[in-house]
């Protein structure tokens, strides 16, 4: 188990690097800008290791990863361990928020399409999951911006906080919601959830539509079988039925759904952190690799890969929760 | 189930409970803007827009521009007076007394000496605008001295012009850094740069209370400034990068400026009775142009051609829509020497007579690298559907803007576009790109700081006349010698000059003083009321 995860770091590592190897962008470029002296130009290409062979440049990060170091980011200025520790809450909390909406209405709207199938409710589920599946995030979190904030003025600007509120409270996890309740500050709490809803809503939707549009198709999967005649003939009410022995039953696969479905969103999502300035992962990621900013790329990528084991772990463990016989 | 929702609903209700911001603190200047380019804040390293605005408001620098009369290029800064020996190679500088540092140090002559000693040694981008003048990590501690308790002598190689150097002694790279904080914070000889590449150790209208790489940054006035003090006492720039998101926030009063406004938000604005545009000229030329490694592309009756087929008008009133001049000189308007002449409009006629001049009646096929970005994209299309008429057909290579510029520097393009601002308020940063290519030509040469070179244009007559015009010490003459060169470089160039870039700021009615520095300079914040 811990030998085949250490493979797979290893693989992500290398092939990580050589994707940032091989990209057509100059990385001592983004380190001194178009105008430095071809001296600079030099001095940076030897401080950021790139002079030396590339088996070695490799060699040399490995070890510096052994260490639990990830190195400095030439974007940032910062550390790269200090830039994900600044980032990852932001697309954390955003991401957990998202798919607390995901799972609590997709989950409901699945059971209620698969129940009521070819009927209206079915319609109407599957449709909002086709448009949750086609409108780009983009134009949907601009419009949402637009309605609710603009218009309606019940959402709050783009960002984590409202200015004024900025740097009142201290960073001890780096979510707003939970540094600001520790300390007692609850106007900035409020706040904070009041700037989190609109964009958690909106990256929710699309983890819904998924969510929903597969709870569904399992659940239909489930209300085949002859163990639910069975109850419904032994005379369980429907609902029981329904919520109790047939949703208990897709709580395997589903887990796994919703499982990478909020993995899929703690890589961060750029766009939505792009309209909403929020300062995430995905920004952070996508910034760094456009310009090959090595260093940050590679660490970034490392947090996604232990998210993605993190959370395979966990929901094996919750299989055998749920399920006895996984035991 | 029922109860996860009924807290959700809950949640929802608590957060529509509380009522948005609609207007930012009275005594603070909120920002919108895309800085996620300030990849340090040393202004021994500081070099690209969003760096310089922060560096220009907590930073003095040995000499200054006024905010107020940017016209006037240099004037006295740190350095309240000066001398120029009669050989033009000795500048002597008389250091302002009794300012102080945001530390509370006094600022001194050895402050002077350590900052611009300090730029040179730590050869970070900027370092070239000192090495100009002879000052190498090896000569700094020689040319660079403290000659009397309020007196920094420096010394020259070479009989420069006086306005060349003394304006860009007025860059951000001469900003004056408290020695004392920085040698404090000094790790393996750094000279402090690993700490001030996040903080500040200075004397201007600001201080740097926080910066967090592509989130913001937040400045707190300073009282007691030799300039006169800041009219607000905060600060608070936020990177937004989405240009629709900066549009809201600026309609609905969460903050006072919005710096990246698209055209349609600009139109948008200006129909708002409560905000208003204000427009800026700056010094940034876009351009594309044809490398001479090229068979086509080397005979000039070719390039010519291509001049023929630009629509600078049409480029300026649709696609630009007031962000943009005509200009097709390499010299920015307002630098010395600058000229007006636009001797190229959009003829199809002339341009398929000069194709067929040049062998090509039936034009040919080219690619151009254009950086994918608004407003690149748009112009390269015009161009491509302008080269269609011509015969020329042009495939358009699009890529991330660092991709593009790798493959120009290693000079494997045909055709390129892209855009240069002046580094420094002086007309010889320009003519050195665009006017003079002192390398061999060869691949070999690395000469990637010239344009010239990166094109493969060999001018050893044009570059030598470009080195007798920085070392003119008649302004008038000067300037006459840069129209000259201007005049040969739009018949002759490989280069199609288009346009000035005219900034476009989206700011609320009650807002004043605010100015993004002209050609010459980054913004002040200092000078706004509200």
């Amino acid at each position: 188990m811990v030998g085949s995860v250490l493979l797979t770091f290893f693989g992500l590592l290398l092939i990580t690097f050589l994707i940032g190897r091989v990209v057509p962008v100059d990385p001592v470029l983004s380190a001194v800008g178009d105008r430095a002296s071809h001296d600079t130009y030099e001095q940076a290409r030897r401080e950021l290791g790139l002079h030396l062979p590339l088996w070695e440049q490799f060699v040399n990060y490995v070890l510096q990863v052994l260490r639990g170091e990830l190195g400095k980011s030439v974007l940032t200025a910062n550390t790269v361990v200090d830039d994900i520790k600044r980032v990852f809450p932001a697309t954390l909390e955003l991401a957990t928020t998202a798919t607390f909406f995901g799972v609590a209405l997709g989950v409901p709207m699945g059971v209620v399409a698969a129940v009521n199938q070819g009927r209206w409710p079915d319609q109407l589920v599957r449709l909002l999951g086709l448009f949750g599946y086609s409108m780009p995030v983009f134009w949907l979190g601009l419009m949402g911006l637009l309605l609710f904030y603009g218009i309606l003025d019940i959402a709050a600007a783009p960002g984590r906080l409202d200015f004024a509120n900025l740097d009142v409270v201290e960073t001890w996890t780096g979510l707003i919601l939970l540094d600001a309740a520790l300390q007692n500050e609850w106007e900035i709490f409020f706040d904070a959830l009041h700037h989190l809803i609109l964009p958690a809503a909106v990256l929710g939707y699309f983890s819904l539509a998924y969510i929903s549009r597969m709870t569904r198709s399992f659940m239909l999967e489930q209300l085949r079988q002859e163990y639910v005649t069975t109850a419904r003939v032994k005379g369980l009410s429907e609902a029981r039925v329904v919520w109790r022995h047939a949703l208990g039953n897709v709580m395997v696969p589903l887990i796994t759904v919703i499982a990478l479905s909020y993995a899929n969103l703690l890589e961060g999502s750029v766009l939505t952190e792009t309209v909403f300035a929020w300062p995430g992962l995905g920004l952070y990621l996508t910034s760094s690799l456009l310009a090959a900013d090595m260093n940050a790329v590679l660490g970034a990528t490392l947090v996604v890969g232990v998210i993605f084991i993190g959370i395979n772990l966990l929901s094996d463990l919750l299989y055998k929760l749920v399920d006895p016989r996984a035991k | 189930m029922t109860k996860i929702s009924a807290a959700l609903a809950a949640a929802l209700l608590a957060s529509t409970a509380v009522p948005a911001l609609a207007a930012t603190p009275k005594d603070a200047l909120v920002i919108a803007a895309t800085i996620d380019d300030i990849t340090s804040l040393d202004p021994a390293e500081v070099f690209e827009f969003s760096g310089g605005d922060v560096a220009n408001n907590v930073y003095d620098t040995l000499l200054s521009i006024d905010p107020k009369a940017l016209d006037k290029g240099y004037v006295p800064g740190i350095a309240e007076s000066w001398t120029i020996s009669a050989d033009g190679l000795t500048y002597v500088f008389k250091i302002r007394q009794n300012v102080k540092f945001h530390s509370g140090n006094p600022l001194t002559a050895d402050d002077v000496v350590f900052s611009l000693m300090r730029a040179v040694k730590l050869n970070k981008t900027p370092a070239f605008i000192l090495n100009q003048f002879g000052l190498t990590k090896e000569t700094v501690d020689q040319k660079v001295r403290k000659t009397g308790t309020h007196e920094v002598t420096m010394t020259i190689d070479k009989a420069f012009a006086p306005s060349m150097v003394l304006n860009c002694m007025t860059a951000t790279i001469t900003s004056i850094v408290d020695m004392k904080v920085a040698m404090a914070n000094q790790k393996d000889g750094d000279f402090g740069y690993e700490y001030l590449k996040t903080r500040s150790a200075a004397s201007g209208q600001y201080k740097l209370v926080n910066w967090k790489a592509s989130d913001g940054y937040t400045l707190e006035k300073v009282d007691g400034n030799w300039q006169g003090n800041a009219t607000l006492k905060r600060v608070i720039v936020r990177h937004v990068a989405e240009t629709a998101s900066q549009r809201l926030l600026l309609t609905k009063g969460d903050v006072d400026i919005a710096r990246d406004l698209s055209p349609d938000d600009v139109d948008a604005v200006k129909k708002d009775p409560s905000l208003k545009v204000v427009d800026d000229l700056k010094g940034r030329i876009t351009y594309f142009s044809a490398n001479q490694k090229h068979p086509i592309l080397s005979k000039p009756e070719v390039v010519e051609a291509m001049k023929y087929l630009v629509d600078y008008d049409g480029l300026r009133a649709t696609i630009l829509r007031g962000r943009a001049v005509v200009h097709q000189s390499f010299e920015p308007r307002t630098f010395l020497g600058a000229i007006d002449d636009a001797p190229y409009r959009l003829d199809v006629d002339r341009a398929k007579a000069l194709l067929a001049k040049a062998g090509y009646p039936n034009g040919f096929n080219i690619q151009m690298d254009v950086r994918s970005a608004f407003p690149t994209t748009e112009i390269a299309q015009s161009i491509q559907s302008n080269f269609a008429k011509a015969g020329i057909k042009m495939e358009i290579i699009p890529g991330d803007g660092r991709q593009t510029l790798t493959k120009y520097r290693a000079r494997t393009h045909d055709l390129y576009i892209g855009a240069w601002g002046p580094d420094y308020p002086d007309p010889h940063t320009n003519a050195d790109t665009f006017a003079r290519n002192p390398t061999n030509n060869t691949d070999d040469a690395k000469g990637t700081g010239f344009l010239t070179w990166r094109n493969a244009w060999a001018i050893p007559a044009m570059t030598a006349r470009t080195d007798a015009a920085v070392l003119e010490k008649d302004n008038k003459k000067r300037a006459e010698g840069y129209g000259d060169i201007q005049r040969e470089h739009q018949r002759t160039s490989p280069f199609v000059i288009i346009y000035q870039q005219v900034v476009q700021t989206g700011m609320r009615k009650n807002v004043s003083g605010f100015h993004s520095g002209g050609p010459v300079s980054s913004a002040y914040y200092w000078t706004v009321k509200k």
